[in-house]
C-alpha cells in the first residue's frame, strides 16, 4: 500500500507531533516502504489464530489496595519545565 | 587489569591486590583517554564512581563485600540513574536528570558496583547500528569507519574496548546480541520478565528486556545472578526462583540436541558469516553434542510483525513526552496542542518519529485489525515455531546477524535495509524467549557472533553451553590492537 502527503499530516496530528513540511516527502516514502514490508502479513493464514499480546500469555497481577507510594512531588517537580504552587503550567486551555 | 575476568577482579580486590578506587580510576582513564574517538559514554559519573568505590573499599575492608563489590560497570542510558542525566540518547530527554532509580540499578548499586557512566545507545533503542542517537554515532573499536550495532551500541563499543569490565544493555529485537555480534562479545537476553524493567524507559513493553554485555560467560552469569528477580513494581516480572547462574558453567555437553533451523542459513546471509558459524558448531560436536535441522517455517513474518507490534506500543509508550512534566519543552507554546506537537517535534528524532507513525496508524481507527492484530496472530505463528523446536531440541543455533559490522552511513537512508539487521534475532523477542551471542570467529578481521536460543527460563543451559565453548576457544578473549 502507499501513503500520500495527507495520510501522513493526518497520523502526525493524531499523534501530536509536528513534522517540517520539507520532511514530508521523506515520510510518505519511508513509511510507504515499511508498510510494503508489513504487508507481507497480509498472506499468512492466521485463521483460528488466537492473537499474543504478550510472550508468556501472563495475567494481570493483582495486589492488595494499600499505600506503596508516597507523595514525591516536590521532587518530581524539580524537573518539570514549568511548575507554580504545586501545579503544572501549559498554556491557557479554557477562556 | 582490564584483561581480567570479574571472578578474577574479584579475587584481586578481595586479596588487597589493588583496591576499587584504583581499578575504577583505571577505567576512567581509559575512557578519558578513549571516548572523545568512540564515543561510547553519554555520561562519564567521575566523582560518582569513585564515591561509590571509596564505599566499596569500605566493604573490602570490613570483610562485608559480595563477590562483585567493588567491580565497575558501565549501565546504557536508558536505565532511570537517580541522580543522573539519563537521556535515552534523546534531545526530549537531554536535560532529564532521574528522580529515581530503575530496579536492574537498584539491585547493582546494592551488589556494591561502581557505575563508570552512562553509555549511548540508538535513540529511544530504535535502530541497529547507534547512528540515531541525538549525541551522535558510536565507532566500533574494531574498525572505528564502521558501526558497533545497536541498540546498545555504546555498551558494546565500550566493552569491546576495554572501557568497563561488564555493561548493562536492553534488546528489544536483538539491541543487546546484535552489537555483541559485531564487537565480540557475549551478549544475553533473559526470557521476557526476568529482569525487571522498571525504571528501565519503555519501548516495546512486551517485547523489552535487560541482560548483561560481557567478556565472557561467566561473568555474564554473575551480572545475571545479581539483576534477575521478581520486582513487584513491574507487572509484568515473574514470580519464579533465581538459580545460581554459574552453578551448571562446567556441565558436560555430551549428548546435547542442537537444532539448526535452514531459515536461519537462508539468503541473505554472508558465505563466509555463514561458513564461520558453522566451524563453531563443529565445536560443539566435538564436545559431544548432536546436530539436527528443523525449520522455524513463519521465520519470514518475524520482522513485519515486529515492525507493526514495536511502533504501536513504543507511540503508546512515547504518548508520556508531551513537554508537560518532565522532558523537552518548545518555545511559546501558542496553545496545548501546539505545545505538544512542537514539544515532541523538536525532541524526537527521525527514527522515533517515522515508529510513532507507523505505530500510530496501525493503532488508528479503522486499521486496527489489518495491522495490530493481524501482527499478533502471526507472533503467535513465530513463537508455536520455537514450541514446536524444542520438542526435539536443547538449544537452537544460527548466527546472530546476517554479516559483520557494516560501514557508517551505509544504511542510515533505508529504513527496511536497516531493519533486516535484526533478522535472526526478532524472533526470540515475538515469543519472548531467551537468546545469547557469542563471539565466534573473525571474518577479514571483524567479529561474528553464534547465536543460542533457549527455552523459556533456560538461561543457566545457556550460559553453560557458551561457557564449554569457550573453555575450547579463544575467540572471546580477542581485543582490538588499539585497546590492548
Amino acid at each position: 500500500m502507499s501513503l500520500d502527503k495527507t495520510d501522513v499530516e493526518k497520523i502526525a496530528h493524531l499523534a501530536r507531533l509536528a513534522i517540517n513540511e520539507n520532511d514530508i516527502p521523506g515520510y510518505v516514502r519511508d513509511l510507504g516502504n515499511i508498510f510494503e514490508l508489513v504487508e507481507q502479513l497480509s498472506e499468512a493464514d492466521t485463521s483460528n489464530i488466537s492473537p499474543m499480546a504478550h510472550p508468556l500469555d501472563a495475567h494481570q497481577r493483582l495486589r492488595a489496595d494499600v499505600v506503596s507510594e508516597t507523595n514525591q512531588r516536590e521532587l518530581f517537580q524539580t524537573i518539570a519545565p514549568e511548575t507554580a504552587d504545586g501545579f503544572y503550567l501549559v498554556p491557557q486551555v479554557i477562556e | 587489569m582490564h584483561n581480567k575476568s570479574l571472578s578474577e577482579l574479584s579475587a584481586s580486590l578481595h586479596n588487597g591486590e589493588f583496591s576499587s578506587v584504583e581499578l575504577t580510576q583505571h577505567y576512567l582513564d581509559r575512557i578519558n583517554a578513549h571516548n572523545n574517538n568512540l564515543n561510547a559514554f553519554i555520561t562519564v559519573c567521575d566523582d560518582r564512581a569513585l564515591e561509590q568505590a571509596k564505599a566499596a573499599d569500605m566493604q573490602l575492608q570490613q570483610k562485608t563485600a559480595g563477590i562483585l563489590t567493588g567491580i565497575p560497570l558501565a549501565h546504557k542510558d536508558i536505565f532511570c540513574t537517580q541522580g543522573v542525566l539519563t537521556s535515552c540518547a534523546s534531545k526530549m530527554l537531554a536535560n532529564f536528570v532521574s528522580p529515581y532509580n530503575a530496579t536492574v540499578v537498584e539491585k547493582i548499586d546494592a551488589a556494591g558496583m561502581v557505575t563508570l557512566g552512562k553509555t549511548n545507545m540508538d535513540e529511544f533503542a530504535m535502530g541497529s547500528s547507534n547512528e540515531t542517537s541525538f549525541f551522535g554515532s558510536v565507532k566500533n573499536p574494531w574498525d572505528t569507519n564502521r558501526v558497533p550495532g545497536g541498540s546498545s551500541g555504546g555498551s558494546a563499543a565500550a566493552m569491546a574496548a576495554r572501557l568497563a569490565p561488564i555493561a548493562t544493555g536492553t534488546d528489544t529485537g536483538g539491541s543487546i546480541r546484535q552489537p555483541a555480534s559485531l564487537c565480540n562479545l557475549t551478549g544475553l537476553k533473559p526470557t521476557y520478565g526476568r529482569v525487571s524493567r522498571y525504571g528501565m524507559i519503555a519501548f516495546a513493553s512486551s517485547l523489552d528486556q535487560a541482560g548483561p554485555m560481557a567478556n565472557n560467560a561467566e561473568d555474564a552469569a554473575m551480572l545475571l545472578n545479581v539483576i534477575s528477580g521478581f520486582d513487584q513494581r513491574d507487572s509484568t516480572s515473574v514470580e519464579r526462583d533465581v538459580p545460581d547462574y554459574t552453578a551448571d558453567l562446567n556441565n558436560s555437553l555430551e549428548g546435547l540436541r542442537i537444532g539448526l533451523p535452514k531459515e536461519y542459513f537462508g539468503e541473505g546471509l554472508d558465505p563466509q558469516v555463514a561458513a564461520t558459524v558453522e566451524a563453531a558448531i563443529k565445536v560443539y560436536e566435538s564436545l559431544g553434542a548432536t546436530i539436527k535441522e528443523i525449520t522455524l517455517p513463519n521465520t519470514h513474518l518475524a520482522v513485519p510483525t515486529y515492525y507493526v507490534v514495536a511502533p504501536a506500543e513504543c507511540s503508546s509508550n512515547l504518548s508520556r513526552m508531551d513537554g508537560v512534566r518532565f522532558g523537552h519543552r518548545c518555545d511559546n507554546p501558542k496553545d496545548l496542542t501546539d505545545l505538544y506537537a512542537r514539544s515532541r517535534g523538536e525532541g524526537f528524532g527521525d527514527e522515533v518519529k517515522r515508529r510513532i507513525l507507523i505505530g500510530t496508524y496501525a493503532l488508528s481507527a479503522g486499521y486496527y485489525d489489518a495491522y495490530y492484530l493481524k501482527a499478533q496472530q502471526c507472533r503467535r505463528l513465530v513463537s508455536q515455531d520455537f514450541t514446536q523446536a524444542f520438542e526435539d531440541v536443547d538449544v537452537i543455533m544460527g548466527p546472530t546477524a546476517p554479516t559483520t559490522a557494516f560501514n557508517l552511513g551505509e544504511k542510515t537512508d533505508d529504513p527496511v535495509a536497516m531493519y533486516l539487521a535484526d533478522i535472526y534475532t526478532i524472533s526470540t523477542n515475538l515469543a519472548g524467549l531467551p537468546g545469547m551471542s557469542i563471539p565466534a570467529g573473525f571474518v577479514n578481521g571483524l567479529p561474528v557472533g553464534l547465536q543460542i536460543i533457549g527455552n523459556y527460563f533456560d538461561e543457566a543451559r545457556l550460559l553453560n553451553v557458551a561457557h564449554r565453548y569457550q573453555q575450547s576457544t579463544d575467540w572471546h578473549t580477542q581485543i582490538p590492537d588499539a585497546f590492548k
